[in-house]
């Protein structure tokens, strides 16, 4: 079954179109990057996925099941985890302890007043394999607001992977990070990638290109071309619309 | 650090536990009174900071669960029902009610519109105290006798005294098991970034709202020993004042820790009292300034301890005692 269809979505914010009319899925397995300029209406397009704000109109679809209405957490325990495009993690708590309480969020309920929450096994086991998982095993007794940038991001990938998605929604992972970072998680995507159906927001061409299975160019909130990277390399409208002004700068 | 941690609450819980001896010695049986007042805010202060330092959640308005702990001791004692079980189960079960359906529309709003809510709430039931006529409106009601607990004699201070550092003890202890337990740590993550813990899969609102009554069912305790140990049951315990006060204990001590409160309310009490009664025979009058004017000293003091201390007055003793040591 298909991971996520949306068909038709629509968000406007007062007179502004942020999603026209959109129309895309992601297959089981895929990595599918989304492409835009600023404005493109990319983070309103994951927000909505998410449940963070709701579309106007349109649907949303998830292994076959209508989400559009389903709240936020709900969205989360059936399957679907993003991460943010602006660093958004508990800053007073030790990188650990923030993947626990991913890890906790998808494990019962939490009125458990009485065992130590950082004694449990149940919750920094699979905690400290995300880490492992995303390099940051070393900096698991941190406090997160005392992580470098590149860490924090990678902090917010592991606790997206604790939650043991189906569906991962990425929000400019690589924003702001430096070549070498970059370079790790792009290593790091390559190896999720297959075993996670992943909808990849990134401005990063390189690491797009690198990474993705299919490509969807957004355009003031209607995607102008959806293929593989080489259409989505050879169709005149994005060079025109999008690519082009790149190419030019580099 | 770590050993600090530990080491204060055993000293601070020792110390309180020997104030009724050293009354009994100094044939000073007010000391028993301050120290017993001191307790049941302290007790209310720690129930406050259960959402206001741990969930980030700012009520302007506990004083609300003050008045219901101890208008339910008044108001059953007026129809001259005096078991103490009758008084805390009225008591606890009123403020229950009332926690839950004020917390479910507090909670929908945050920040200063939730700071707003609690205290319109407050005054609410503030105005609907002074409007019970047959229970003294304004003036309260006075209560003639202390809740009977079985064999337990309330009557006797010293009696009323341990009872209350019980309580608070336990509180303490039971709250530690709490925020560090998996539901203190959801607790502490909406402080930290609610919309997070969302994305992350809690249903947030009802760990709030649990968080929420369990931290206004600490409040009426207080207020039922309150009204024991005062013998009255008056509006002004919910006066918006009131709700301020447990804020500032709350600030003055420290309000990342569960003790910082406890402290805030011993020290912000025990100032209160010795500048009310500042008897030095300094010259120039300076005692009756002292006497008349305590509040600015005492704002003055809150200010420098919250600017300077930023763990507040707790916090810092911990921190000089790990570096001392």
């Amino acid at each position: 079954m298909t991971p996520l269809v949306v068909a038709g979505l629509q968000k406007r914010f007062g007179g502004l179109a942020a999603t026209d009319g959109l129309d895309l899925t992601v297959a089981g397995g895929e990595l599918h990057a989304v492409i835009g300029p600023n404005g493109a209406g990319k983070t309103t397009l994951i927000n909505q996925l998410s449940g963070e704000i709701r579309p106007d109109a349109g649907r949303i679809e998830f292994q076959g099941v209508d989400i559009t209405h389903a709240p936020a957490h709900r969205r989360s325990l059936i399957g679907i985890s993003r991460s943010y495009q602006i660093t958004s993690v508990l800053r007073g708590f030790t990188a650990l302890q923030n993947v626990a309480m991913a890890v906790q969020a998808h494990a019962g309920h939490s009125f458990g007043f009485w065992s130590p929450a950082a004694r449990d096994r149940a919750l920094t086991g699979p905690a400290a394999a995300a880490l492992e998982q995303v390099g940051l095993a070393h900096r698991a007794q941190a406090r997160a607001d005392e992580l470098a940038h590149g860490e924090q991001r990678q902090l917010e990938l592991a606790m997206a992977l604790a939650t043991r998605p189906r569906l991962l929604l990425l929000d400019e992972p690589m924003a702001g990070m430096s070549q070498r970072e970059a370079e790790n998680i792009v290593a790091l995507l390559a190896a999720l990638k297959g075993r996670y159906s992943i909808l990849l927001v990134e401005h990063d061409m390189d690491a797009v290109f690198a990474l993705a299975d299919r490509i969807t160019v957004l355009v003031y909130g209607r995607a102008i071309a959806c293929g593989t990277t080489d259409e989505i390399r050879a169709s005149p409208q994005v060079r025109e619309a999008y690519l082009g002004d790149e190419e030019a700068e580099a | 650090m770590r050993d600090a941690r530990r080491a204060f609450p055993v000293v601070f819980l020792g110390l309180l536990a020997l104030v009724p001896v050293v009354a009994h010695l100094t044939g000073e049986p007010y000391y028993l009174t301050v120290f017993s007042r001191i307790m049941v805010f302290g007790l209310a202060a720690l129930g406050l900071n259960l959402i206001l330092g741990f969930g980030g959640l700012v009520s302007f308005g506990h004083a609300l669960y003050l008045g219901i702990g101890a208008y339910a001791v008044g108001i059953l004692s007026a129809h001259g029902v005096t078991s103490g079980f009758a008084h805390l189960g009225a008591a606890l079960a009123v403020g229950a009610v009332a926690a839950l359906l004020i917390g479910l529309v507090c909670l929908r709003t945050s920040g200063m519109a939730f700071i707003m809510i609690t205290l319109a709430f407050a005054q609410m039931f503030y105005f609907l105290a002074v409007g019970l006529r047959q229970y003294g409106g304004d003036d309260g009601l006075s209560i003639p006798a202390r809740s009977a607990f079985g064999p337990l004699a309330l009557q006797d201070a010293t009696v009323l005294y341990y009872v209350i550092f019980a309580l608070l003890a336990a509180t303490l202890y039971v709250l530690h098991r709490v925020v560090h337990a998996r539901f203190g740590m959801v607790l502490q993550g909406c402080r930290e970034n609610e919309r997070r813990m969302i994305a992350l899969g809690f249903p947030t609102l009802r760990y709030k709202l649990a968080a929420y009554v369990a931290s206004a069912l600490i409040c009426v305790l207080a207020g039922v020993l309150l009204a024991n140990l005062t013998q009255y049951a008056s509006p002004a315990y919910m006066q918006w004042v009131v709700s301020g006060d447990l804020i500032v204990m709350i600030l003055f001590g420290g309000m990342g820790t569960l003790l910082g409160p406890v402290v805030g309310a011993a020290a912000i009490i025990a100032i209160e009292d010795v500048l009310t009664a500042f008897r030095l025979g300094l010259p120039w009058g300076i005692d009756q300034v002292v006497n008349a004017h305590w509040m600015a000293i005492l704002g003055a003091l809150i200010i420098v301890v919250v600017l300077t201390l930023k763990q507040g007055l707790y916090g810092w003793l911990v921190h000089r005692a790990a570096r001392a040591g």
